[in-house]
């Protein structure tokens, strides 16, 4: 193929580790979580794996699984310097 | 001509205070102008803003590539972006900083705005308000007055501490 | 009154200014701020408008071209996908000879996404009929909106007017400008052929092949007459205003061997090129075009040209080399550079100086 085309390919970190954008970080509770997925299934970035294991190194704290969380399992705790 | 680079991240107002900045340097009477480098907006991602300051209308619409003078808004920037980037040889650096960090080769101002603004409670929408303390700050580089740098805080802000804010880091910064 | 503000925001209140009775406007960046701003203008009361929020672009220039029939001022803002998404209405504006007065902040068109400054946008509609300027200050942002009122609603010229800012580059650069009171410098609108329910007609009928071409010359006629409406109307500004503009602006062109020509900001940042040229001995000058419709060529007799083109006309090239080296037989070198953004400083076009070979095309950046 000879057309050069602006495509964007599945794969890690087109931007960069984005979790360096973060200011509040997610912390799940294994206790209260169900493991019912929404947050992997809302996370807009895809980095909750299969596995509900949040990647914070592209995580950016956006705090939207948090809020969709039904049983509140997850806190967004401000990052540390 | 003045020029200035301005380092921070998305959310952290400092794309308005590169306008603040401009806008004093306008009430001294100067031409001045600011710009944002924008891409898609992303809060936390880092950003730059440019200011510019002159006698004379300025015609240029490029990037700052040689700064007078560097502002680092979040010293943890300077971990994925190299902030000194074509700094001129004499340019100097502000950084926003708890510890007192310095940068090798340049003289260095290190000033605790979001200790000042934190002190205050100047917090807007969870993020402590860095742009007052450092209109404060850059006043006492002789960047812009202090009348102007009052006046512009004046009409921009309703809150009184944010005057107290730029009089603290006017105070806190070494020369 | 002297103030400080984006090229948007000075668009906005030149818009103010100039008092339309309906704006109907659809956001898009990086045009927003001009609707957002006039939106409080009519809230706050300082602009006694109708402000008309529509679904999309064709329906802000529908809406405009409904009001406008009625005889009233209407304004209204765009960019790069809503301005080619109202092209249809565009025709349909300046066929039904409507001075409606629009802004377009100049930015790519996708695909690939991008938001950055191009003129591919409006040139891309230069054949609609519109008369098109393009600013390279906040300053002139304000001015040149503040003028077009006054000529697209011109009875000699009744065609609407489009000001072309670049994107980002303009639209968001804060600057020192200075605010005026227009009184009688733009006359009450007196569109001629106004709707009045008391003289009632059909609008937009059809027009057979024998009479057609008639309403389209009358349009270049329109076109034609613009160019003493818009030197008229600049040099009325300068004089209750103290501003001066031409068709074109030239810069240390007296004794220039070679001549840069942009439009936009670029058209500004190339003085500062030919500034270091000068230092180093290069006779060059500078020719920002302001106007692009109607097409006003400068003097190039003799003259190196370099023509830079923000924009492209593929299995063409540069639009505006092409369309100067048609109406005044220079040869450009002509220069493709700033697409989608890119950056271009001064250094970059007195580099273009330097390695110019007459009659060729140079794309900045490319390699290949």
């Amino acid at each position: 193929m000879s057309a050069k085309l602006a495509i964007s390919r599945p794969g890690e970190g087109a931007a960069g580790k984005t979790g360096t954008w973060r200011t509040f970080r997610p912390v799940m509770d294994q206790e209260k979580c169900n493991k019912c997925g929404l947050c992997r299934l809302y996370c807009p970035d895809a980095a909750i794996s299969v596995d509900l294991e949040i990647d914070l190194d592209y995580c950016k704290g956006c705090g939207i699984c948090a809020e969709e969380c039904p049983k509140k399992a997850i806190k967004m705790l401000r990052e540390e310097d | 001509m003045f020029e200035i680079r301005l380092h921070s991240r998305g959310g952290q107002g400092g794309v308005t205070a590169a306008k603040l900045i401009a806008y004093a340097a306008f009430l001294d009477g100067k031409y001045a102008t600011a710009t944002p480098l924008y891409g898609a907006e992303r809060r936390g991602a880092p950003v730059v803003s440019f200011i510019r300051i002159d006698d004379e209308p300025i015609r240029i619409y490029s990037q700052i590539r040689n700064p007078d003078l560097v502002i680092v808004l979040d010293e943890s920037i300077m971990q994925l972006v190299d902030v000194l980037h074509g700094i001129k040889p004499d340019g100097e650096v502000l950084i926003n900083s708890q510890k007192g960090t310095e940068v090798e080769g340049h003289r260095t101002y290190p000033v605790d705005l979001t200790g000042i603004s934190l002190a205050l409670d100047l917090v807007l929408a969870g993020n402590p308000i860095l742009n007052t303390p450092l209109i404060g700050a850059i006043s006492k580089l002789g960047v812009i007055s202090q009348a102007s740098a009052k006046q512009v805080i004046a009409e921009t802000f309703r809150d009184e501490r944010n005057v107290e804010a730029a009089l603290r880091a006017y105070e806190e910064l070494k020369i | 009154m002297l103030t400080f503000g984006t090229g948007n925001k000075a668009v906005a209140m030149a818009a103010r200014d100039a008092k339309p009775v309906v704006v109907a406007a659809y956001p898009i960046t990086p045009q927003t701020e001009i609707v957002e701003e006039i939106a409080n203008f009519v809230t706050d009361g300082t602009l006694a408008a109708r402000y008309i929020p529509v679904e999309s672009e064709h329906s802000s220039m529908a809406a405009c071209i409904g009001a406008a029939a009625t005889g009233v001022r209407t304004f209204t803002a765009t960019s790069s996908h809503g301005l080619v998404y109202m092209c249809e209405m565009l025709h349909m504006s300046a066929g039904a000879r409507l001075p409606i007065v629009m802004a377009n902040a100049n930015r790519a068109l996708g695909p690939g996404w991008n938001i950055g400054a191009e003129h591919s946008d409006s040139m891309s509609m230069r054949d609609t009929g519109w008369l098109q300027v393009y600013v390279s200050t906040v300053q002139e942002a304000y001015d040149a909106t503040m003028m077009a009122f006054r000529i697209a609603e011109h009875t000699d010229v009744l065609l609407p007017v489009m000001i072309n800012l670049d994107g980002f580059l303009l639209t968001h650069i804060t600057q020192t400008f200075e605010t005026v009171e227009p009184d009688d410098f733009i006359p009450p609108t007196a569109t001629p052929h106004a709707i009045d329910i008391k003289n009632p007609g059909g609008y937009g009928t059809l027009t057979p092949g024998n009479v057609h071409f008639k309403f389209r010359y009358d349009i270049e006629r329109g076109m034609r007459a613009s160019i003493p409406v818009i030197e008229e109307t600049e040099a009325e500004f300068a004089r209750r205003f103290g501003r001066e503009y031409h068709l074109y602006e030239e810069y240390r062109c007296e004794d220039a061997e070679v001549v840069i020509i942009a439009m936009g900001t670029l058209g500004k940042e190339m003085e500062v090129a030919v500034d270091i040229l000068r230092d180093e001995g290069v006779a060059a000058g500078a020719v920002r075009m302001r106007w692009f419709r109607p097409f006003i060529v400068p003097d190039l007799d003799g003259k190196d040209v370099v023509v830079i083109d923000r924009e492209y006309s593929f299995g063409y090239g540069g639009i505006l080399a092409g369309e100067l080296q048609a109406k005044s037989g220079c040869r450009p070198f002509s220069v493709i550079a700033g697409l989608g953004g890119q950056e271009v400083t001064y250094d970059d076009i007195a580099e273009f100086v330097r390695i110019r070979r007459p009659g060729t095309e140079h794309w900045f950046g490319v390699d290949d």
